[in-house]
C-alpha cells in the first residue's frame, strides 16, 4: 500500500523552478532515502510532505501530494492537524530551551493532552524508543541544552515520535553529528521503520545504502531515478546516477 | 610614512578612549564630592545661631522641630522636653516690634546688646540671629548646631530646602515620587509594548511592519519637552475631568507620558529579541502540530524572554531618568505620594527646577548633587540588571 503519492509536483520559489514534475510513491513502513548534490531540491521535496514550505513567502506548488489518499494541499486540510501526523527531524538538533521532559511533552501539550500520567508514560516510551532513556532518566528536569549533540538529535527524534506520527521526515539528521552518534541514529531509523514510514534526506550515500529500502536520486530539481536501494547502488539505469554514486560529481 | 600614520591613528584612538574615561570618572567624582558635602553642612543656616534664655534647659532640636517651632506648629516648650512655657519666636526682622529705630541706632549698632538683652529677659524666647549679634555675656544659651545626618536626609519625609532657619532635606518624598511614577509608567507600557512587539514580530504582514517600525522609532526622536507639552495640553485636562480632580497635574499624568516615552524602547528591543528567536525552534514547534499562537507563547516568547526583559529594564531606565516631561505634568509637590492621582515630584525634576535658584556651594546646592548621586545609583543598578540579563542570555545560548 502506498503511504505517500506525489503526482507531477512542480514547486517554485518566486521565479525559481525548484522541483520539476516529480511523481513518486512511497510505500508504508519503508525507509526511503533522497540523495543528490546540494541544491538539487531533495530537502524542498521533503518539506512539501508536512507543508513546511508554506512558511516560505512567494512559494507555489503545482501538482498533488496525497498521504493516506488525502490531498494534503486541499483547502479543507488543517495544517497543524496534518503536521501532528507527519513528524520531522531537522538537520541540526533543535531542542527547545526547556527541560528534557518538557521537550518531549511539548507535542502532546500543544495537542491539548492534559493527563499527566499519560504524558509521563509517553515521555518514557518515546525516550526508550529513541534509546535515550537510560542516559537521561535521572535528569529529566535538566535543560535539553546540557545534552551532547548526538543526544540532542535523538531527543528530537523522541520528541517527534511522542505524538505517534505515521510518517517521519528526516532532513539530513546525522550531518551535524560525529560518527558514533551517527551510527546510533541509523540504528534508531532501522528500529523505527516498524512503526512509521520514514523519508530521509542524506548527503551520505553509505548512509542511504545502509538504512533505506528505496532510494531516489535528485538532480537540478528533477528526480532522475527512483528504485530499490540495491538497484540504485549496484545497477543504476541512468548514467547521471551512476556518475553520482561513484563520486564523479556532486 | 605609513608606519607613522598608523601610529598616529593608534594614539588618537587610545587618547580618545582615555579622555572619555577620565571625563566620566571626573563627572562621577564631582557628583560624589559635591553630594557628600551636604553631610558636612550644619542644620542651622551658616553664620546664624538659635539663641535661648539661659534658664531654658532645651539644648538640642532637630531640623524638623526647628521648622515646626518657626512655623508656629509647635507653641510650647513642654513639647520639646522643656518647661511649661509658651514659645516666643524672634526673627531679626521682628526687631522693630520691640525697639524703635533710635534705640537700634542708624546702622543697627545697638542691636546686638538690645536683642541679646531681650532674649535674656524673656524665658520662653527663641531667637534666630546672626552669630555676631549673640552676646555671650548677656546670659544666653544656644541650640547645639550639629551637622546634617544621613538619617534625616534619606529617611526624612519633608523636603523644604529653602526653609529658615533650618532647611529640611528629607529625600524620601522625591525618591518615592520617582519610583511611584516609574512603576506606573512601566505597568502601562508593559502590556502595550509587548503586544505591539508580538504583533510586529509575528503577526503583521511585512508592509504593515515596514510602516509601524519606523513610526515607533520616530517616537524616540521626539524631544521630551514636546511630550511634556502634549501631556500638559491633552492628558492633564482629560484626567482632571475623568477623575474629577482639583488639579490634573498628577503622578498619573506623569506615568502616562513616561509610558508613551518608554514604549519605543520596549517595543524595539522586545521585537528584535523575538525576531532573533531561531527559525529552527519555530519550525520544530510547527512541525509538532503547534499552531502559530501556540508557537508564539510557548516557544518564541519564552526563548526571547531575556531580550524582552532587557527592553523593559531599559524602558524603566528611561522613565526613571526622564526630567522635562515629568517636570511639566506631575505638579511637583514634594510630598510622599499616597495615591497616583496626587501631584508628586521626581528626583530629576527637582534637580532641574531647583538648581538655578540654589546658591552655589550651599547646603541646598549640595543636596541637589546628592539627589544626582541617588539617581545615578538607581540607573546604575538598572544597567547592571540589563548586563546581568544579557550575560545570562549569552550563557544560555552558547
Amino acid at each position: 500500500m502506498e503511504k505517500i503519492e506525489a503526482r507531477d509536483v512542480n514547486f517554485y520559489y518566486g521565479d525559481f523552478h525548484a522541483l520539476k514534475g516529480i511523481s513518486m510513491d512511497i510505500p508504508q513502513n519503508k525507509v526511503v532515502a533522497f540523495i543528490g548534490p546540494s541544491g538539487c531540491g531533495k530537502s524542498t521535496f521533503l518539506r512539501l510532505f508536512n507543508r513546511m514550505n508554506d512558511l516560505v513567502s512567494g512559494s507555489r506548488l503545482k501538482g498533488s501530494i496525497k498521504i493516506d489518499g488525502q490531498d494534503i494541499y486541499a483547502p479543507e486540510v488543517e495544517v497543524d492537524e496534518l503536521r501532528k501526523n507527519i513528524g520531522m527531524v531537522f538537520q541540526r538538533p533543535n531542542p527547545f530551551p526547556k527541560s528534557i521532559f518538557d521537550n518531549i511533552a511539548y507535542g502532546l501539550r500543544v495537542n491539548g493532552i492534559k493527563d499527566k500520567d499519560f504524558i509521563r508514560q509517553r515521555v518514557e516510551e518515546s525516550l526508550r524508543g529513541a534509546a535515550l532513556w537510560d542516559e537521561v532518566k535521572d535528569k529529566l528536569n535538566a535543560s535539553a541544552y546540557a545534552l551532547s549533540g548526538g543526544q540532542q538529535q535523538r531527543l528530537c527524534i523522541a520528541r517527534a515520535m511522542a505524538v505517534s506520527p505515521s510518517v517521519l521526515l528526516m532532513d539530513e539528521p546525522a550531518s551535524a553529528l560525529d560518527p558514533i552518534s551517527t551510527a546510533k541514529v541509523e540504528e534508531l531509523i532501522c528500529e523505527l521503520r516498524n512503526e512509521v514510514t520514514i523519508v530521509i534526506v542524506t548527503h551520505n550515500m553509505q548512509q542511504a545504502a545502509r538504512v533505506s529500502d528505496r532510494t531516489a536520486f535528485f538532480y537540478m530539481g528533477e528526480m532522475v531515478e527512483y528504485d530499490d536501494t540495491k538497484t540504485i547502488f549496484t545497477n543504476p539505469h541512468k548514467e547521471a546516477t551512476q556518475n553520482y554514486i561513484t563520486g564523479r560529481f556532486g | 610614512m605609513k608606519k607613522f600614520f598608523e601610529k598616529a591613528v593608534r594614539w588618537l584612538l587610545t587618547g580618545s578612549g582615555f579622555i572619555t574615561s577620565i571625563v566620566i570618572l571626573l563627572i562621577i567624582g564631582f557628583l560624589f564630592t559635591e553630594g557628600a558635602g551636604l553631610f558636612r553642612e550644619h542644620v542651622i543656616e551658616e553664620g546664624y545661631v538659635l539663641a535661648l534664655n539661659k534658664g531654658n534647659p532645651v539644648k538640642v532640636m532637630t531640623a524638623e522641630e526647628i521648622k515646626a517651632v518657626f512655623d508656629e506648629d509647635m507653641t510650647d516648650w513642654s513639647q520639646l522636653g522643656g518647661p511649661d512655657l509658651p514659645i516666643e519666636i524672634f526673627r531679626l526682622e521682628d526687631a522693630d516690634k520691640y525697639f524703635t529705630e533710635q534705640q537700634l541706632g542708624k546702622h543697627y549698632e545697638f542691636a546686638d546688646s538690645l536683642i541679646s538683652g531681650l532674649v535674656a529677659s524673656r524665658p520662653g524666647m527663641i531667637a534666630f540671629i546672626p552669630e555676631s549679634m549673640a552676646d555671650a555675656d548677656a546670659g544666653l544659651s544656644f541650640i547645639e548646631d550639629k551637622t546634617i545626618s544621613p538619617r534625616e536626609v534619606f529617611a526624612g519625609a519633608e523636603w523644604f530646602p529653602t526653609a529658615t532657619p533650618a532647611p529640611l532635606f528629607g529625600m524620601w518624598p522625591l525618591l518615592a515620587g520617582t519610583l511611584w511614577v516609574s512603576l506606573f509608567a512601566i505597568l502601562f507600557a508593559l502590556p502595550f509594548g509587548i503586544s505591539i512587539a508580538v504583533y510586529m514580530a509575528e503577526v503583521a504582514p511585512p508592509k504593515m511592519r515596514g510602516f509601524l517600525k519606523p513610526l515607533i522609532e520616530l517616537l524616540n526622536g521626539i524631544p521630551s519637552v514636546v511630550y511634556g507639552f502634549f501631556g500638559l495640553i491633552v492628558i492633564v485636562p482629560i484626567l482632571q475631568q475623568v477623575f474629577g480632580l482639583p488639579v490634573g497635574e498628577s503622578g498619573l499624568a506623569g506615568s502616562i507620558v513616561l509610558a508613551i516615552m518608554a514604549l519605543p524602547t520596549i517595543v524595539t528591543v522586545a521585537e528584535d529579541a523575538m525576531r532573533n528567536c531561531p527559525r529552527s525552534l519555530r519550525e520544530a514547534s510547527l512541525a509538532l502540530g503547534a499552531t502559530h499562537w501556540q508557537t508564539i507563547y510557548r516557544v518564541v516568547i519564552p526563548s526571547s524572554m531575556s531580550g524582552i526583559a532587557s527592553g523593559v529594564v531599559l524602558g524603566i531606565g528611561r522613565a526613571v531618568g526622564e526630567t522635562m516631561a515629568v517636570l511639566m505634568v506631575t505638579g511637583n509637590a514634594a510630598v510622599v505620594p499616597t495615591s497616583i492621582l496626587e501631584p508628586l515630584r521626581t528626583i530629576p525634576a527637582t534637580i532641574a527646577a531647583e538648581l538655578g535658584e540654589a546658591p552655589a556651594g550651599g547646603a541646598h546646592y549640595q543636596s541637589l548633587f546628592l539627589l544626582g548621586v541617588i539617581l545615578f545609583f538607581i540607573t546604575f543598578m538598572i544597567n547592571l540588571c540589563v548586563e546581568f540579563i544579557s550575560a545570562r542570555n549569552k550563557a544560555k545560548n552558547s
